[in-house]
């Protein structure tokens, strides 16, 4: 709270209402009127529409395909957050051992924050082609038949490998300002009464880490199930047969593609409600860690 | 390091490396493809070193195109990309900054509520409100425009948090000092406010460059005519097309050109690009 302050009356709205304009005609309006239409049905010829109450989240929860589709985002979220996290942990945990070459390293692993998901997408999908990708053709040499456009299971682990490429990097800088910040003198008093590297990396580092994990687990969880839509859509489209339509995509496909408005509505206010949460989870979480 | 092991520092610099490698994997291959020709990739596997066909196939696509998959050429899709990301960046620190400036320094009634307009905007990504989102484009008649492209993303509670946290830590003194000195509020906000967050702006232009330019979805959705195709939205069309006569060398390309400029931005300014990354995420 600032003490000194101006005292026009006028100016602040006039500050404020580049920011209010676009949030009130791009972001508010917009929900409600997923809100809105998320109750009503239109008919076969999009000529009439009627209210229609919660039919569309009922038939929702009815539907086996939203099912999966929640299946599907659980498996694939939680994939790619483990793989990501992982990954970087481990490098976070090399680079911090290294005293000159730090700098070094970070910019070796940190571009791929700046391809886009799209792109990361096409990336792997040219990797794993099963005609001519390489990694096909290393595989086939172990004995496995990798085919993504008739394997679900293949499917599942390209987009997962696609998006957990893109956000190692993010981990990465987290993960190693975390490990920077705990203090050198902990491990070395462990390291004197005789903690071997295994040891202090559970008993003091890790648990030192705690704040940077939870924040970076529910940054993953956003991440996989919110800005992995360009993944899917340059890689699989969500299939073969839905087992790569995560949520965010079923909402997109069901109402662009099949021009269902309603039942896309209705999966739109599932998701807000979703991001409600995480957004609260998150908030909660970095009060949290001011305290730790 | 804590005591001297050569063994783990020998595990450490092998697990670098090794990460290094995989990370830098699917770029070396895409790098490798476009300098091949079409016929290189009929024959089974794809080659692993660069062949001799670089300049000849950037050339074509940032000059041409294909002309198959409808999609303009290449250097037309980079200036829409370039566009687009720069007013995203600059819209979205220019309105952050001007209501942060508001939030902070002024009372004034519904504050508050003016506020919770804004921090809910962190909560309706554009993907989960796509339908009716584009709906309100179309009816604006913004379809195939660059402001279509870039207003409807450009309102962001992460900037104006950010912005009224480096407010806040201004000390007040220099407020009085400016209020004694006859200073109005936009005569402060202009000679102090603004030179004092000087390096925040820059750093949240490096995070929110790549955020435009990244852009997938939308741009997929409002552009109808190649002429405002972005590149990394035009890159699926043309893979699309490329499906049944696989012009893979062209399409790889295309994909090192997409991810040349963020990329080039991340490591020439990784200083800033890393002060950005941490600070929108507090």
């Amino acid at each position: 709270m600032k003490r000194t302050i101006f005292s026009n009356q006028l100016l602040p709205w006039l500050l404020l209402a580049p920011q209010l304009i676009i949030t009130f005609v791009f972001f508010l309006w917009p929900a409600a009127q997923a809100v809105r239409q998320s109750f009503l049905r239109e008919d076969a010829f999009g000529t009439r529409t009627s209210f229609v109450g919660l039919e569309n989240f009922a038939y929702l929860l009815q539907s086996p395909e939203y099912f999966n589709s929640l299946k599907v985002t659980a498996i694939f979220a939680v994939s790619v957050t483990v793989l990501s996290m992982g990954m970087a942990l481990l490098l976070a945990i090399a680079v911090d051992r290294m005293i000159r070459s730090t700098r070094v390293y970070t910019t070796l692993l940190v571009w791929p924050y700046a391809v886009a998901p799209a792109v990361a997408g096409i990336l792997w999908w040219f990797i794993f082609n099963p005609t001519i990708g390489i990694m096909p053709y290393v595989l086939a040499q172990v004995g496995y038949d990798w085919n993504h456009i008739s394997s679900k299971t293949d499917a599942m682990m390209l987009v997962v490998i696609a998006s957990a490429w893109k956000q190692i990097s993010y981990n990465f800088l987290f993960f190693l300002a975390g490990l920077q910040s705990i203090p050198g003198s902990l491990r070395e008093a462990a390291a004197i009464d005789g903690a071997g590297p295994v040891r202090r990396f559970f008993d003091i580092t890790f648990p030192l880490l705690s704040p940077t994990t939870f924040f970076l687990l529910v940054v993953n969880i956003v991440y996989a199930m919110f800005d992995t839509f360009g993944v899917i859509d340059a890689t699989t489209e969500g299939g073969p047969a839905q087992a790569t339509n995560i949520m965010v995509y079923k909402v997109y496909f069901d109402g662009f593609i099949g021009q269902n408005i309603g039942s896309s509505a209705a999966q739109s206010v599932v998701l807000m409600i979703l991001v409600l949460i995480l957004t609260v989870v998150q908030f909660r979480f970095v009060e949290k860690k001011v305290a730790y | 390091m804590i005591e001297n092991r050569p063994g783990l520092n020998l595990l450490a610099h092998a697990t670098l490396i090794l990460g290094v490698c995989i990370v830098a994997l699917p770029v070396w291959v895409a790098f490798v493809a476009s300098t091949h020709g079409p016929t290189d990739f009929m024959s089974g596997t794809i080659p692993m070193w660069p062949g001799p066909h670089l300049v000849e196939n950037y050339s074509q696509m940032l000059g041409a195109g294909v002309s198959t998959s409808g999609t303009p050429p290449v250097g037309t899709m980079m200036f829409n990309s370039l566009i687009m990301a720069l007013s995203i960046a600059i819209g979205k620190i220019a309105i952050s900054i001007l209501s942060a400036f508001a939030v902070v320094y002024f009372r004034f009634p519904f504050r508050g509520l003016a506020f919770w307009c804004i921090f809910v905007t962190l909560m309706l990504p554009v993907e989960v409100r796509i339908v009716p989102t584009f709906q309100v484009v179309a009816d604006l008649g913004l379809l195939n425009s660059y402001a279509g492209l870039s207003i409807p993303l450009i309102a962001s509670a992460t900037a104006t948090f950010l912005f009224r946290q480096v407010f806040l830590t201004i000390p007040d003194e220099l407020t009085e000092a400016a209020r004694i000195d006859g200073a109005g509020p936009m005569k402060f906000f202009r000679d102090i406010l603004l030179p004092l967050s000087r390096t925040n702006i820059a750093a949240l232009f490096v995070i929110l460059f790549i955020y435009g330019w990244n852009q997938y979805l939308w741009p997929l959705l409002i552009t109808t005519s190649s002429d405002y195709y972005t590149i990394v939205a035009g890159i699926k069309r043309m893979a699309d097309a490329v499906d049944g006569l696989p012009q893979w060398h062209l399409v790889m390309a295309t994909a090192m050109l997409a991810m040349l400029p963020p990329v080039a931005v991340v490591v020439g300014m990784q200083r800033l690009f890393v002060k950005g990354l941490v600070e929108t995420e507090k």
